[in-house]
């Protein structure tokens, strides 16, 4: 299954345990031989003594330390703090890829909003049965209350975060979009920064396109989505608080952006107009950048027992006074089995061929697929529509047979809630290893986009990496970190 | 600023102060112990209890070293010293990107510190080890907040929280031992009371402050005016009810907030009263008539920085 490396490379102490499978490698072609990008990053790297990656890795650690990138970790001794696991090596994507990427997401974030426009009002595209009726209404994050609700712009999904994946022809596709509340750009900021620091020779030599114009981009996104009227409009960063894991990236985006961080309880409605409450009186808000779910934004309009958001927020909301950002619903478009339609949204509304294809996907509650995959559990991978963080899946090779039984079970109870896609054997980038050493990893890649008046996204994301060996899983709560991402200019 | 931040700065301090107060009355009775004394052990325990206000959940069983180690450890009590630390800690963690780095980081060492020395038991000379090291992790923190944080609105929130504590647990601790009083007031104290008082006066820190300006010869009268009325003294009432109203003063300056006559007028009127009133007035009015006001008005204070900055009614402020 796997090869070692020609002799050219296999020589080289650092590479000694470096092997290609059937996954595309990010740094060797298929027989072995560099990929171009790739030459300069390999001889620096070599060319330095081993103590001296170490010492770098090392100075890296103590500056997210220092920076308190830092995750608590809860257990025996209360507050202890980790930082956030990542490599030092950057992933470096072609400007070709690049432009692909990006032409091909633009379409994507388009068409998607114009998904969740019609079905919120006409329901063209349910009409004519291209998408089945019954999997939107059905799906948990469709909300009733957004019906012929007019959003400025027509913008419900302003702050996007799409999985990317590299197949083994090269080519990059769609694993999921994050519709919702997508999170982890201040990794890509900081690991950019500390990375900066930490090889700055290569960093110059490379010609890496900037990144640093992510909360500028982000903040003009927010401004132009401000209700009518508002010329300067006043725009905060709602929390779910201290408690929450993504935490340290509210206070700094907030920080960066120059704007308030709020909670729900410093948010007032009155006479449908939301304020803050300082120290100065009530000062309104225009628009919010939530990084709440729906469900616990409003506890008099969803789920009561929430004590995280402002009861009369979705009032405010309906009457136009504030924005909110992503708008409420949008996580309908990212439901997983909806996912599966996206190409033919995307020829619907643009009469255009998708640039960035989907992974085969199949719907549970098609009862042909249904026997299919009941059958090839052990071959594939099984997913939970609602779900995200690597949570209530089935990974079909590496699973147990009663795993595949509970599974079974689970999806005979409720096909609605499930879909199915093929093992992937997606790509694998250069690792730098304990000892030393470097290896393959298997990576993804979760770029950012914002839509506002524009569409914008900044060159690279955020590469996760499965540190463990053999992991097919990048989630940071399964033991995955990140690395710096460089897209060249040429 | 928002509301919720200047509550969280405010009480960061104001537990802070308090851990710092119990940590120096516990030292200081337990290095009177060593002394032989007519004042027995229950009674000058019970007064360290009435001065912190009674604390719940905490009782005088005869043991001073149990009473001093609930009065430090005691989980289930809200004012033993681990609990105000960590209340301390909460309250800047959730402000996190309002206060500096440094500050975050001293206040979690003398966190961590507090919490690992919970876990051990301790005898009374590791007491004597221990107790000064918070009030040094405390006197870090202060120290550290004003050489990295802008002296703006959020810092004078933090002024307010500790002042308005050091000016109430002041007074508290007067009026206790003012009912120990045995003698007329101008006359110096005997050799067995001389330690009670330096007591006292070590527990506001005041010893030698005291005796540079009065010598060390300790009457009553003296010392209470020290306490109650020196206006150089950052321990004595006065002094911390003039940062009290200057930094109620200058968060009115930034934060422009309208609705604060009466805020300031109380807290004005209880400066003036102490700029202008002699010890013979105090007298006249009765030490612990008079030190039972200041701490109605401190608590006045608390009530109204409440009303004006952080709970006020969405009617009133939508009125303005």
């Amino acid at each position: 299954m796997s090869t070692t490396l020609p002799l050219k490379h296999s020589q080289n102490p650092m590479l000694r345990s470096y092997s290609l499978d059937r996954a595309y490698d990010e740094m060797f072609g298929e027989g072995g031989e560099i990929r171009p990008q790739y030459e300069a990053l390999l001889k620096v790297l070599t060319s330095l003594p081993p103590e001296e990656l170490q010492r770098r890795k090392h100075y890296a650690d103590v500056s997210f330390l220092m920076q308190g990138i830092t995750f608590t970790v809860y257990g025996q001794e209360e507050g202890t703090e980790r930082i956030f696991p990542y490599d030092l090596l950057p992933r470096l994507i072609s400007g070709e890829d690049w432009e692909r990427i990006e032409r091909g997401l633009t379409q994507r974030i388009t068409a998607l909003n114009l998904f969740l426009h019609d079905v919120y009002h006409e329901g063209k595209i349910l009409a004519e049965g291209v998408v089945p009726r019954e999997i939107v209404y059905s799906c948990q994050h469709f909300r009733r209350q957004m019906r012929g609700l007019q959003v400025p712009r027509n913008v419900y999904v302003a702050v996007a975060g799409t999985d990317l994946l590299r197949l083994e022809s090269g080519e990059f596709v769609v694993l999921e979009d994050n519709l919702r509340v997508p999170s982890g750009v201040s990794y890509m900021l900081n690991n950019r920064r500390v990375l900066k620091r930490t090889l700055p020779h290569l960093f110059r030599s490379y010609g890496v396109r900037p990144i640093e114009n992510y909360t500028q981009a982000l903040l003009g996104t927010l401004r132009s989505l401000a209700p009518e009227g508002r010329p300067e409009p006043s725009i905060v960063l709602l929390t779910p608080g201290v408690y929450n894991s993504a935490y340290f990236e509210h206070t700094y985006l907030a920080r960066q952006m120059g704007i308030e961080l709020v909670e729900g309880r410093d948010l007032v409605i009155h006479d449908n107009v939301v304020y803050m409450r300082t120290t100065g009186g009530l000062r309104r808000v225009d628009v919010i950048y939530r990084r709440v779910d729906d469900d616990f934004i409003d506890p008099l309009s969803f789920r009561a027992d929430s004590i995280l958001g402002a009861p009369g927020l979705f009032n405010a909301y309906r009457a136009g006074n504030v924005t909110l950002a992503n708008a409420f619903g949008t996580g309908v478009a990212d439901d997983k089995a909806i996912y599966a339609y996206v190409p033919q949204i995307i020829r619907f509304y643009l009469s255009q061929e998708p640039i960035l294809n989907n992974v085969e996907t199949y719907i549970l509650a098609d009862p042909k697929q249904r026997q299919h995959v009941l059958c090839n559990l052990d071959k594939l991978v099984v997913k939970a529509v609602g779900e995200s963080g690597g949570y209530g899946m089935l990974i079909g090779p590496q699973s147990t047979a009663e795993e595949r039984e509970e599974f079974r079970q689970l999806i005979e109870a409720n096909p609605r809630n499930y879909i199915a896609q093929p093992t992937l054997a997606f790509s694998r980038a250069p690792c730098f290893q304990e000892d030393g050493s470097i290896e393959p990893r298997h990576v993804d890649l979760r770029p950012y986009i914002l839509f506002g008046d524009k569409v914008t996204i900044v060159p690279g994301g955020l590469t996760r990496v499965a540190l463990r060996k053999g992991s097919l899983v990048v989630n940071s709560s399964q033991g995955g970190g990140s690395k710096d991402t460089w897209v060249l200019s040429q | 600023m928002l509301s919720r931040v200047s509550d969280s700065l405010y009480w960061t301090s104001r537990y802070l102060e308090r851990a710092e107060h119990t940590v120096r009355l516990l030292d200081v009775n337990l290095g009177l112990m060593l002394d032989r004394s007519q004042t027995s052990a229950e009674r000058r325990w019970q007064r360290v209890l009435a001065a912190l206000g009674n604390p719940s959940h905490i009782e005088w069983t005869g043991d001073a070293y149990k009473l001093v180690q609930a009065l430090c450890f005691d989980p289930a009590s809200p004012a033993s010293v681990v609990n105000c630390i960590v209340s301390a800690r909460e309250n800047a963690r959730q402000i996190r990107e309002e206060i500096s780095t440094e500050q975050w980081q001293r206040l979690n060492r003398l966190f961590h510190d507090v919490s690992r020395a919970r876990t051990e038991l301790y005898s009374d000379l590791q007491f004597a080890e221990f107790l000064p090291t918070v009030i040094d992790g405390v006197h870090l923190f202060q120290g550290v907040t004003d050489t990295t944080l802008s002296h703006g609105e959020g810092w004078q929130f933090l002024q307010v929280g500790r002042f308005l504590e050091r000016a109430s647990a002041t007074a508290l601790l007067l009026d206790v031992y003012h009912r120990e009083v045995i003698r007329s007031p101008e006359e110096s104290v005997d050799a067995y009371e001389y330690l009670e008082w330096v007591g006292m006066l070590r527990s506001c820190t005041a010893f030698e402050a005291y005796c540079k300006v009065y010598t060390a010869d300790l009457t009553y009268e003296r010392m209470l005016e020290f306490l109650l009325l020196n206006p150089d003294f950052p321990h004595s009432i006065r002094y911390s009810i003039d940062q009290l109203h200057r930094s109620l003063n200058a968060i009115q300056q930034e934060s422009h907030q309208q609705n604060i006559e009466e805020l300031m007028r109380v807290s004005g009127k209880l400066r003036t009263l102490l700029s202008y009133d002699q010890i013979s007035d105090v007298f006249a009015a009765g030490p612990g008539v008079y030190l039972r006001r200041i701490l109605r008005e401190c608590h006045h204070i608390h009530n109204l920085v409440y009303e004006v900055y952080i709970h006020y009614s969405v009617q009133t402020a939508l009125a303005q």
